[in-house]
């Protein structure tokens, strides 16, 4: 009986560090369950969605039939798969689309998150079973029009009235802001930044839409205003006070990031290493010339470093031997990494490359979201630099 | 209700296959895949167990080598209640009709109300499995159904034809087999996924079915496909359109 076993010569340019062996059954199992609903369901509409500038909703509840929709989480209602397993589902998303990964990551790491690590056992029942099942959809209102990498200097603010409290301010660049039948909304309060689980149906919540991006087009962006917005005094998520609340969920959905992140670049690899074999000039495929191997090989070496970087973090995570600091290593290395291999992709297909008909221009615009959602590159060097030196540079 | 639903591994078609030079049988790797066909007698199996209640339950039969059980784990991840696997090495390169013997065996042992079968495998393409069991179990098979409909006391089908479709019905016990694009089979859930390795699996020999192990066939040779001719080139000269419609109303395209 034959086995798996590469042989010399034999090496898969799609995997060809065989990392694919570092997977259990149940693993590639579970990503190749993934990989088949984005070739289904997502590949062949994605560049209409984009250039409508749409996100296709109608996905939410196949999504959720599968179970991705706070999938790493216990109980109610959710998968409770490992955390290598959520990554791997994140990077065969983002192989599809930035867009509908950070649909999964803002629903699950943001929105479900909290809830489960820092609410009531009455707020987890009420919310949680419904979100995984994609008939509520939640965002996350942390960033403000003035206050991003240093969310401290939010000015939204909850203050009680009775035994009430009442929200006021304003949030930017909120992923499913527009479609979130409810919003896990972070304020200042007298006990320092609180969390509070919003409604969007309450009175004196609004959202708008932001338009005109050039970048993640099949996602929702939308600004959220709370204009007196009087809610019950066990909105509050009971559990968390200060900013290591809405930091930890970020390190949750950064975790998907840098696994989503390792798939847009193998999409553009991909796409760059079959054009550049399929394409003829000077009598023969440009995949003969020198400098086009080479970067066909940069790209490889890329998404075979960054795949191992994302699989590691997922085992340290699994493990429970997890620093928060890996995360950020990942999030990143792994997002330049990703950003750096669509704009070579984007070279070798020349001027196709900068159409919808190849996947490459939409990963490289959608990376640039991604470059800086989330902690931006800057912020994650000097975490990392002060987990080094033990000096903070932010001070 | 019980269902039984047939289910084939073979290799990853996205790999290239071999052939062994000796025996000519498909050289099998360690982990094989579910033959894609396959998804869709599984999902109309779980559609018929889901309408028939709680009691219904759904067990998938496989004849070839087990190897990592992968493609096995696939359709029960899908839903499937458990598996029942025949795996002897007296039965590698075994025929349809040895196949078939084995299968109809596995599942006489186990019980059935209802047989679900894909239309031929994407690695043998002999296309006669299905029929071959309906006749050793001794039960109607309703073959090529592009729809499935559950009657008060049977199967009521539309039997795909060359020219359009036949409806036939049947009584249950039932063979049935299943086109691609019957139903659009479900994605295996995670909480499937998880669950489909606690799931029974039987694994089987060939005497513990008590099916004497015997065919009639051997494969004297294999081939290389023919080289493709040179294809007709038609110039437009105005009037190509009408040579295209002539061609394609003579292979009965249009």
């Amino acid at each position: 009986m034959s086995t798996t076993a590469a042989r010399p010569g034999k090496v898969d340019p799609y995997d060809f560090l065989q990392i694919d062996a570092l997977l259990s059954a149940e693993e590639r199992l579970l990503r190749d369950t993934v990989r088949r609903f984005v070739a289904d369901r997502v590949l062949p509409d994605i560049a209409e969605w984009f250039e409508a500038g749409t996100f296709p909703k109608e996905l939410v509840k196949e999504m959720a039939a599968m179970g991705l929709l706070g999938m790493h989480l216990d109980g109610y209602g959710c998968a409770g798969t490992s955390a290598v397993a959520y990554g791997l589902a994140c990077l065969e998303l983002e192989a599809g689309d930035s867009g509908v990964r950070s649909f999964v990551s803002v629903q699950g790491s943001l929105a479900m998150f909290p809830i489960w690590r820092f609410g009531s056992e009455e707020q987890k029942q009420q919310w949680l079973p419904a979100m995984a099942a994609g008939d509520v959809i939640g965002c996350f209102g942390l960033t403000e029009p003035d206050s991003g990498s240093d969310p401290g200097s939010m000015r939204t603010a909850a203050r009680r009235h009775g035994d009430d409290w009442v929200l006021n301010g304003t949030k930017m660049w909120i992923t499913n802001g527009d479609l979130a039948d409810v919003a896990v909304v972070w304020a200042q309060t007298d006990d320092g930044i609180r969390g509070f689980i919003v409604p969007t149906d309450t009175p004196g919540f609004s959202s708008n839409a932001i338009h005109r991006k050039l970048s993640l087009r099949a996602s929702v962006t939308s600004e959220l205003v709370l204009s007196d917005v009087r809610l019950p005094g066990d909105a509050v998520l009971p559990e968390v006070a200060g900013l290591k609340g809405p930091l930890s969920c970020l390190n949750e959905a950064r975790f998907g990031i840098l696994f989503g992140a390792v798939g847009a670049a193998r999409a553009c690899y991909e796409a760059a290493l079959g054009y550049a074999k399929q394409r003829h000039q000077f009598g023969k495929p440009i995949a003969s010339f020198q400098l086009i191997q080479r970067t066909l090989v940069e790209m490889m070496v890329a998404v075979n470093r960054g795949t191992l970087v994302a699989l590691h973090i997922g085992r340290k995570k699994d493990d429970g031997s997890l620093d928060p600091t890996h995360v950020n290593f990942g999030k990143l290395d792994n997002v330049r990494m990703a950003l750096d291999v669509a704009r070579q992709a984007r070279g070798v297909l020349g001027a196709n490359g900068i159409t919808l008909e190849y996947p490459v221009v939409r990963h490289m615009n959608n990376l640039e979201s991604v470059y800086t959602y989330e902690g931006t590159n800057e912020i994650h060097t000097l975490v990392l630099g002060q987990a080094i030196t033990g000096i903070s540079a932010f001070d | 209700m019980k269902i039984a639903v047939c289910v084939k591994q073979i290799p990853d078609p996205a790999t290239p296959y071999s052939l062994d030079p000796a025996t000519h049988f498909v050289v099998r790797p360690h982990d094989q895949v579910l033959d894609d066909t396959d998804r869709y007698g599984i999902e109309v199996g779980l559609q018929m167990a889901a309408a028939a209640g709680d009691d219904a339950t759904v067990t998938v039969f496989s004849m070839g080598p087990s190897g990592s059980m992968q493609g096995i784990r696939q359709a029960l991840s899908m839903g499937a209640d458990g598996a029942v696997v025949v795996d002897d090495p007296a039965l590698r390169g075994a025929e349809a009709l040895l196949t078939a013997r084995i299968l109809a065996a596995a599942i006489a042992r186990h019980g059935f109300d209802v047989v679900v079968t894909g239309t031929e495998s994407t690695d043998g393409y002999s296309g006669v499995v299905p029929q071959q069991i309906a006749e050793l179990l001794g039960v109607p098979a309703l073959t090529f159904a592009r729809k499935v409909e559950k009657t008060a006391d049977g199967v009521r089908i539309e039997r795909q034809t060359a020219t359009g479709y036949d409806v036939v019905e049947a009584a249950l016990p039932v063979v049935l087999s299943v086109t691609a694009g019957s139903v659009e089979p479900r994605y295996p859930s995670f909480k499937g996924i998880m669950a489909a390795k606690s799931k029974p699996v039987e694994t089987l020999t060939a005497s513990d079915l008590g099916v004497e192990v015997a065919t009639a066939q051997a494969i004297q040779g294999v081939e290389p496909v023919p080289a493709r001719q040179a294809g007709e080139v038609i110039e437009d000269d105005g009037e190509a359109h009408l040579r295209i419609i002539a061609l394609l109303e003579q292979r009965k395209v249009v």
